[in-house]
C-alpha cells in the first residue's frame, strides 16, 4: 500500500561528504552496473552510440560553483568548486509513494528503504513528477520507473563477502566520500559523522524529511595550519641527481650539443 | 513541465465531457430519445476520448486497472474511480432517458456530483505536487472546476447561465496566471535550497553529470515552450473566453442563427481552453530544473 509507515524499524541511508568528493563519477558507474545486473529491469540506455545518447541512471554527479560574497576578512574570495552527487534520498515523508496509484511504489517498515514493485508499475510518471531531487527516472525500454534501491540486493547478501555489504556506490567509491548505515540509531557511525559534521537536508522546506544527509564542504582557502594532509609527502624527493644517474647528468652535459632543461 | 500531447488532451476534453455530463445529470436541459442520444453521445466521446488519451502517457498501460487500489493516499487512483463511476452512473441514467423517455433524478444527481468529483481529483493530481509551485494553489481546482462547468454550460446550451460561467472562468483564467507568475519566487526553494550550499554565497550550476539529455529534463524542463508566453495567454483569453460570451451576446433572431453562433462558441471556447492547458504544463517550472541550472 501507498501509505506510509508511521514508524520504521532503521532509517538505512547514506551520508555523502561534500568535502571529499571528487567528482570522479566512479560512484556513477557502477551503480549502473551493478543495478543493470542485478535487481528489476536493466538500466536501459538509448542511443548509446549515436548522435544522442541517453540513458536511465540511479545516482548522477553534478558539480556547482559557490561564490562567496566579498566581506572584511575576506575582499575578494575565491570561489569553490563543489561535486554533488545525487541519487534518492529515501525520505521519511516520501511524497513519491503517496502518489503512486497502484501501490507499486513502498517504503519499507523493516529499514525505511524506499523501492518500487516493478510488476505493479504502470509508468505514470507521477512519483517522478512528485520527487524534486529527480531521484526517480522512467527506464524507456522496460516502461517502469527506476530507482536507487541502497542497493537492497547486496546490504543482506549473503553470497557476498561482508565488506560488499553496503551500497555499490560505497563499495567503490575511491575518496571515501559516501557512508552507508542506520540513520535513526544516534550511536551508529553514520549518525556521529552527521553529528560532528553538520550534516544537512536537501530542500528541508519542502517537507519530505530525507533520511540521506550531505555533510557541508570545508573552505579550503582558509586552511592555515596546513594545506594538505599530504602535503608533506609531496616535497621532492630528489633535486639534485645522485650516484650513477648524477655521473650520467655530469658526462652527457660536456658532450657538445645542446641540452633541453639547461645544465648543472 | 514538458507539455505532452495526451494530457493537455486528456485535461482539455475530460473537462469538458464531465462538465456537460454535470448539467444532464442536473436536469438542464431535461432531455429524452434521440435528442438525449446525441447529447450523452457528445458527453461520453469527450469524457471516455479524454481518459483513452491519458493512458497513452502510460509506460506499461495493460496494467492500468491496478490504478484504482490506492484511494487511500493517491489522487490519480481516487480520480480513476470517480470517472469510470461517474460514467456508469451517468450511463444508467442516460439509459433511462434515451431509451424508457424516464429521468432517474436520484442517478442523474449522483452523476453530477461524481462528474465534479472527477474533474476536482484530476486537478488535485497537479495541485498537489509541492515541486511545482505554480500548480501547487488553491486556484488550480478552481480553474478547473470553472473551466469545466464552462464548457459543460455552452455544449448544454444552458443560455442563461455560460455567459456568467465564462466571465467567472475568464477572470479565474487571469487571475491563475497572475499568482502562478510569483508562485516559484514565493516558494522559498532556488539552487541554494537545493544543494545546501546557499548560505555560503552565490551557487552556481557549473557542470552538469553528462553532456547529452535524460529522462529528468525531456519531462521537466521545457523551457523552449515559454518563449510566447505573452502571445498564448492573448490567445487563450480571447479564444476561450472574451469571443464565446460575444458569440453569446450578440442579438441575433431565428434559430439557426443562434445555434450557429453556440456551436461557434463552442469550438472557440474548445481552442481557448487548449492553449490555455498548454501554457499551464509549458509553463510549470518544477524545482528539479534547479539541479541543472535551469528552469
Amino acid at each position: 500500500m501507498t501509505q506510509l509507515p508511521t514508524h520504521t524499524d532503521r532509517k538505512m541511508g547514506l551520508v555523502i561528504d561534500l568535502d571529499t568528493c571528487v567528482g570522479c563519477h566512479a560512484c556513477v558507474i557502477s551503480c549502473k552496473g551493478w543495478n543493470t545486473e542485478n535487481y528489476g529491469a536493466p538500466l536501459s540506455d538509448q542511443n548509446a552510440y549515436g548522435s544522442d545518447p541517453s540513458g536511465t541512471f540511479l545516482n548522477r554527479v553534478h558539480s556547482y560553483e559557490v561564490q562567496p560574497s566579498p566581506c572584511s576578512s575576506q575582499p575578494d574570495p575565491a570561489a569553490q568548486l563543489v561535486h554533488f552527487p545525487k541519487s534518492c534520498l529515501h525520505c521519511e515523508d516520501a511524497p513519491c509513494v503517496t502518489v503512486c496509484p497502484t501501490g507499486a511504489s513502498y517504503k519499507r517498515v523493516e529499514d525505511g528503504i524506499v523501492l518500487v514493485n516493478e510488476d505493479h508499475c504502470i509508468g505514470c510518471g507521477l512519483c517522478a513528477w512528485s520527487c524534486p531531487y529527480g531521484a526517480r527516472e522512467l527506464d524507456q525500454a522496460a516502461g517502469v520507473m527506476k530507482k536507487c534501491t541502497l542497493c537492497v540486493d547486496r546490504i543482506y547478501n549473503e553470497n557476498l563477502p561482508e565488506v560488499d555489504r553496503v551500497p555499490s556506490c560505497v563499495r567503490t567509491c575511491p575518496a571515501g566520500a559516501r557512508h552507508f548505515g542506520d540513520l535513526g540509531d544516534p550511536d551508529s557511525d553514520v549518525s556521529k559523522l552527521v553529528a560532528e559534521r553538520g550534516g544537512m537536508d536537501l530542500m528541508p522546506e519542502l517537507g519530505t524529511k530525507p533520511v540521506n544527509k550531505y555533510l557541508p564542504p570545508r573552505p579550503k582557502d582558509q586552511i592555515d595550519d596546513q594545506i594538505d594532509v599530504l602535503a608533506p609527502l609531496l616535497t621532492p624527493v630528489a633535486e639534485e641527481p645522485k650516484g650513477f644517474l648524477g655521473w650520467l647528468d655530469k658526462a652527457l652535459d660536456k658532450l657538445p650539443g645542446h641540452s633541453e632543461g639547461g645544465s648543472n | 513541465m514538458h507539455p505532452a500531447p495526451s494530457v493537455i488532451i486528456f485535461t482539455t476534453l475530460s473537462g469538458l465531457g464531465f462538465g456537460l455530463l454535470t448539467f444532464l445529470g442536473l436536469g438542464k436541459p431535461a432531455v429524452t430519445g434521440w435528442v438525449a442520444f446525441v447529447f450523452y453521445a457528445l458527453a461520453f466521446g469527450f469524457a471516455v476520448g479524454g481518459l483513452l488519451a491519458s493512458t497513452f502517457h502510460l509506460g506499461r498501460p495493460e496494467r492500468a486497472w491496478r490504478a484504482f487500489t490506492q484511494w487511500k493516499t493517491s489522487w490519480l487512483s481516487r480520480e480513476g474511480i470517480c470517472a469510470v463511476a461517474a460514467l456508469l452512473i451517468m450511463g444508467l441514467f442516460a439509459f433511462g432517458a434515451v431509451f424508457l423517455d424516464t429521468h432517474w433524478w436520484i442517478l442523474g444527481w449522483i452523476g453530477a456530483a461524481l462528474s465534479l468529483a472527477t474533474v476536482f481529483t484530476t486537478s488535485m493530481i497537479y495541485t498537489q505536487l509541492k515541486t511545482i509551485p505554480r500548480w501547487n494553489m488553491p486556484l488550480t481546482p478552481v480553474m478547473f472546476l470553472t473551466f469545466s462547468l464552462t464548457g459543460g454550460a455552452l455544449l448544454a446550451g444552458a443560455e442563461a447561465l455560460a455567459p456568467w460561467f465564462l466571465a467567472i472562468a475568464g477572470a479565474v483564467q487571469l487571475a491563475y496566471w497572475a499568482k502562478g507568475d510569483q508562485a516559484f519566487a514565493a516558494s522559498g526553494t532556488d539552487i541554494g535550497t537545493a544543494t545546501g550550499l546557499g548560505d555560503r554565497g552565490s551557487v552556481r550550476a557549473f557542470e552538469p553529470p553528462h553532456t547529452g539529455s535524460n529522462y529528468l529534463l525531456r519531462e521537466f524542463v521545457h523551457e523552449v515552450g515559454r518563449k510566447h508566453v505573452m502571445k498564448l495567454r492573448a490567445i487563450a483569453i480571447t479564444l476561450g473566453f472574451a469571443l464565446p460570451l460575444i458569440c453569446l451576446i450578440l442579438p441575433v433572431e431565428g434559430f439557426m442563427a443562434k445555434h450557429l453562433l453556440a456551436g461557434l462558441a463552442v469550438l472557440l471556447h474548445i481552442a481557448g481552453v487548449a492553449a490555455s492547458r498548454w501554457l499551464f504544463f509549458a509553463q510549470a517550472e518544477h524545482v528539479v530544473g534547479l539541479y541543472y541550472g535551469k528552469r
